[in-house]
């Protein structure tokens, strides 16, 4: 524990401060020492009034994402070495209203999650005496990357359009549609075009791709949302030819 | 104080929370459910799970099999009757998981893969890559969307259980962002709030998990069952407790000490197997316990590695190649490389045994209902009798979709049965209960929750440890009874209302405590050696004419719990001496024989 880093956190007490305020910290580090490691040393020795979400330290459970000089990050996946001779700039994470210190209200983000039909549909129940569903790996290959969004929230953080209208349905929960209709068990496609298609869908998208660019867990949902672009476009096509409608 | 009226509450959104809300709004759409959890559910630490969950698979495996493996790996203290329901309701939910789109890794045809595990005897632990956990969860999670009727109050602390002439009310909870307490009447309640993990300095656990659910119950009452029987993991990273799953040795993976040697040999778990031809129950794929001790033993002979964050060894799967690697265990591949540094396609990763899982818990019967009425308890929180002295890997996912399944259908049962009574009663309860909890942050002296927490940490991990001895164990007992004084005098600084963590953490600090009160008064008490409970001071035998029963800790406020037992229930497994490698086959070989001779006799 040789080496002492400045870290400055973006306060905000909703009960007391008019508006959010910089509060700095001296932090001893080591090779390993994260930055959610470093809260925790400031938490527990120097401010126990400091807020933030925290739990697996292992970039699985998706609670500590944070603005980290200006990037957004995983708490937990972020190392002081990497900043070893400057400062560091915490804030909670960007285009989220802030709830206190470095929390934020992310029930906007829940909300679309929620939304677009995230769940298995079938026409008919499937039965567990039929046994498990054949799926080659192949199959799996179509959908398996846009599984593995653990809902931290960096992208929404990092899209300049959901900054500019929070309407947009956004990287996560795009990619999470594209995630059920390309799985082969799933037959609900037809019920969540919608989502894909409307304003908010994926022509919201202007394709910045800095979602893609901070996701912790190597998810591109950038390509998820061109490669509705393209599903769209053939849905709005057979919709015209659509008899009766 | 707001009053919300439902049927089923649930605390706790994890694997078995979200399995019984599903399960209540599935089969019975006119009950509705809250599922309170103190986190968003998908942040429930089953995510942190990677190896995979058991279930019988292949044609050559059998529901005895499974048994006999799970209450072997038990050291007969599982119930056997929950045992037996359990193995056969475990391929039907690892199959129901499969329908709501779990991404279960896949064999070239199309149908599940199943994966080498440590005690099994065939290979049936079905797996996602190594996030196991995270794909069973979030599944479920989104599965859980779909029902209107279940009410989610997400980052809702739950303060205390609402009990009332013996029978549950309801749950006083704390809307965490906006420092408002409700009262949430209830017909039945299940506590699904996970392990207790952070008790311990070393852990693989999150922060969150923090034995809640099981000091809620405990306070009430409701005795905690074998609690002390605390899972050390083998194979976690020095310093933070991170997980290297099983399934690396599942895999292939070996272990060996400072000079490459593969030490598990030593201790009766050999002979040797070649590397990449791992063999089950042998070696690498012995049980967890044993494993930990193994890696104990070898540290007294100085045969492990000295490093910052104490003695390790290394779990080496250099030999499995970087594509298979990348297909079977890309986030262990992931984690090394952040955490310690090293790619697991080139060097072996340094590993130590780090406190994992709770044997024990909140006693319920086989269909998850404990001595309270209307309260129900599944998963790592509850003790069910599945278990024994000693879980084995990949039982406990499954656990959390079987039982989270049986106590959504017995908690609907219960509601159904059930109408809301006058809530004023409740209502001035919840007060009272809330006063207790408020008046935390006026405590008078200078004691610092973090100091508590780190010195509660270290006390266990020296008494109650792997290996156990008297001495240490009343040190232990000693110094909690010390840290639940100076509990009363901690000092808080904030008052705010909003997302007050300060004070959560000293409310999560009085439940750590008293959960670990449990653990070392049930450890001293068992004087004998079984799966996770080893002593080394007279005891270092498994003693069936006095011990085969399990423990019961009742909770006495601020005196010391009372500790009592019960009977284990044993159908078909009489207790025999357990063993793993060369001497589990002649075990088997005996027996055979011996069934064949008294067959022909007859």
């Amino acid at each position: 524990m040789a080496e002492i880093m400045k870290m400055s956190i973006l306060r905000y007490r909703p009960e007391t401060d008019e508006k959010p305020v910089w509060q700095s910290y001296d932090v001893p580090y080591n090779h390993e020492t994260s930055i959610l490691d470093a809260l925790g040393y400031i938490k527990d020795e120097l401010d126990p009034t400091l807020s933030y979400r925290w739990s697996c330290r292992m970039a699985i459970c998706g609670s500590c994402g944070m603005m980290v000089n200006g990037q957004p990050k995983l708490g937990c996946k972020a190392f002081l070495r990497d900043y070893a001779g400057g400062e560091l700039k915490l804030e909670a994470l960007a285009n989220f209203p802030i709830e206190r210190d470095l929390v934020v209200d992310m029930s906007d983000f829940i909300a679309k999650l929620e939304s677009i039909k995230p769940y298995i549909i079938t026409q008919e129940p499937r039965s567990l005496d039929d046994g498990c569903t054949t799926q080659t790996p192949k199959q799996m290959e179509q959908y398996k990357q846009f599984s593995m969004c653990i809902n931290c929230g960096l992208c929404y953080a990092a899209c300049p359009q959901y900054g500019l209208d929070n309407k947009f349905t956004g990287p996560a929960a795009l990619a999470l549609i594209h995630r059920y209709n390309n799985d082969t068990r799933d037959q609900g496609k037809a019920e969540r075009m919608k989502f894909i298609n409307e304003e908010a869908g994926v022509w919201g998208c202007t394709f910045v791709g800095n979602c893609s660019v901070v996701c912790p867990k190597g998810v591109d949902p950038a390509a998820a949302i061109q490669l509705g672009k393209v599903e769209s476009a053939k849905d709005y096509v057979i919709q015209m030819f659509k008899p009766g409608e | 104080m707001k009053i919300i009226k439902t049927d089923v509450a649930v605390i706790g959104a994890g694997g078995a929370g979200l399995r019984a809300a599903i399960e209540v709004a599935r089969t019975h759409p006119d009950l509705e459910v809250a599922l309170i959890s103190k986190v968003y559910p998908m942040r429930s630490h089953t995510v942190a799970a990677e190896g995979g969950a058991a279930g019988v698979a292949q044609d050559h495996d059998t529901f005895d099999n499974h048994f006999n493996d799970t209450v072997s790996g038990g050291d007969w203290l599982c119930e056997q009757d929950v045992v037996d329901f359990f193995v056969k309701a475990a391929p039907k939910e690892l199959t129901q998981l499969e329908h709501w789109g779990c991404p279960w890794s896949r064999r070239p045809d199309g149908s599940v893969n199943v994966r080498r595990f440590g005690g099994m005897k065939i290979e049936r632990t079905w797996f996602a890559a190594d996030k196991s956990g995270f794909h069973i969860l979030h599944t479920l999670f989104q599965t859980s969307i779909q029902y209107p009727t279940i009410k989610r109050f997400d980052e809702h602390f739950v303060l205390d259980l609402i009990v009332e002439d013996g029978q549950v009310k309801g749950v006083l909870a704390l809307d965490i962002a906006a420092g408002e307490a409700k009262l949430i009447q209830a017909k039945s309640v299940i506590i699904a709030t996970g392990g207790a993990g952070r008790i311990y300095r070393f852990n693989t656990n999150g922060g969150i998990v923090t034995g809640d659910g099981m000091a809620l119950a405990y306070r009430h009452g409701v005795p905690l069952r074998d609690m002390e029987f605390v899972q050390y993991h083998p194979t976690g990273l020095p310093g933070t407790g991170i997980l290297m799953t099983e399934g690396c040795r599942g895999e292939g993976g070996i272990l060996t000490n400072k000079d490459g040697y593969r030490y598990l040999q030593d201790y009766g778990l050999g002979p040797e197997t070649p590397v990449g031809e791992p063999k089950n129950k042998y070696m690498e794929l012995g049980p967890r316990d044993r494993l930990s001790q193994c890696f104990w033993q070898e540290a007294q002979l100085g045969r492990t590695v000295e490093g910052p964050n104490g003695d390790y060894v290394y779990l080496d799967l250099t030999h499995l190649g970087k594509e298979f690697l990348h297909e079977r265990l890309p986030f262990i591949c992931e984690l090394a490389k952040a955490y310690v540094g090293v790619d697991p396609v080139k060097e072996p990763i340094p590993v130590r045994p780090t406190v994992h899982y709770t044997m024990g818990g909140i006693e319920t019967d086989g269909r998850c209902a404990t001595s309270i009425k209307g309260l129900y308890a599944a998963g790592e929180c509850s003790s069910v009798g599945l278990h024994g002295a000693n879980r084995l890997g990949s039982n406990s996912l499954t656990e959390i979709t079987v039982f989270g399944q049986v106590a959504g259908e017995e908690a609907a049962k219960n509601a159904l049965e059930i109408s809301h009574g006058d809530s004023q009663g409740l209502l001035d309860q919840a007060q009272a209960s809330l006063a207790k909890y408020q008046a935390i942050k006026e405590f008078d002296g200078d004691e610092k929750v973090a100091d508590i927490r780190r010195e509660l940490g270290l006390t266990m991990e020296e008494g109650v440890g792997i290996y156990r001895t008297e001495e240490a164990m009343q040190a232990t007992i000693d110094k909690l009874a010390e840290l639940k004084d100076r509990y009363k005098r901690i000092n808080l600084k904030d008052d705010s209302e909003v997302f007050n963590t300060e004070w959560l953490y000293a409310v999560e600090l009085g439940y750590l405590i008293d959960v670990a009160q449990a653990m070392a008064h049930s450890a001293i008490l068992r004087k004998e050696s079984r799966g996770s409970h080893q002593r080394i001071d007279g005891f270092e035998k498994r003693d069936d004419e006095n011990y085969l029963k399990h423990s019961l800790a009742f909770y006495q406020g601020d005196a010391q719990p009372k500790i009592d037992y019960s009977t284990v229930t044993i159908t078909k497994s009489k207790p025999a001496e357990r063993v793993y490698g060369a001497a589990a086959d002649q075990q088997e070989a005996d027996k055979k024989a011996a069934d064949k001779l008294s067959a022909e006799e007859k």
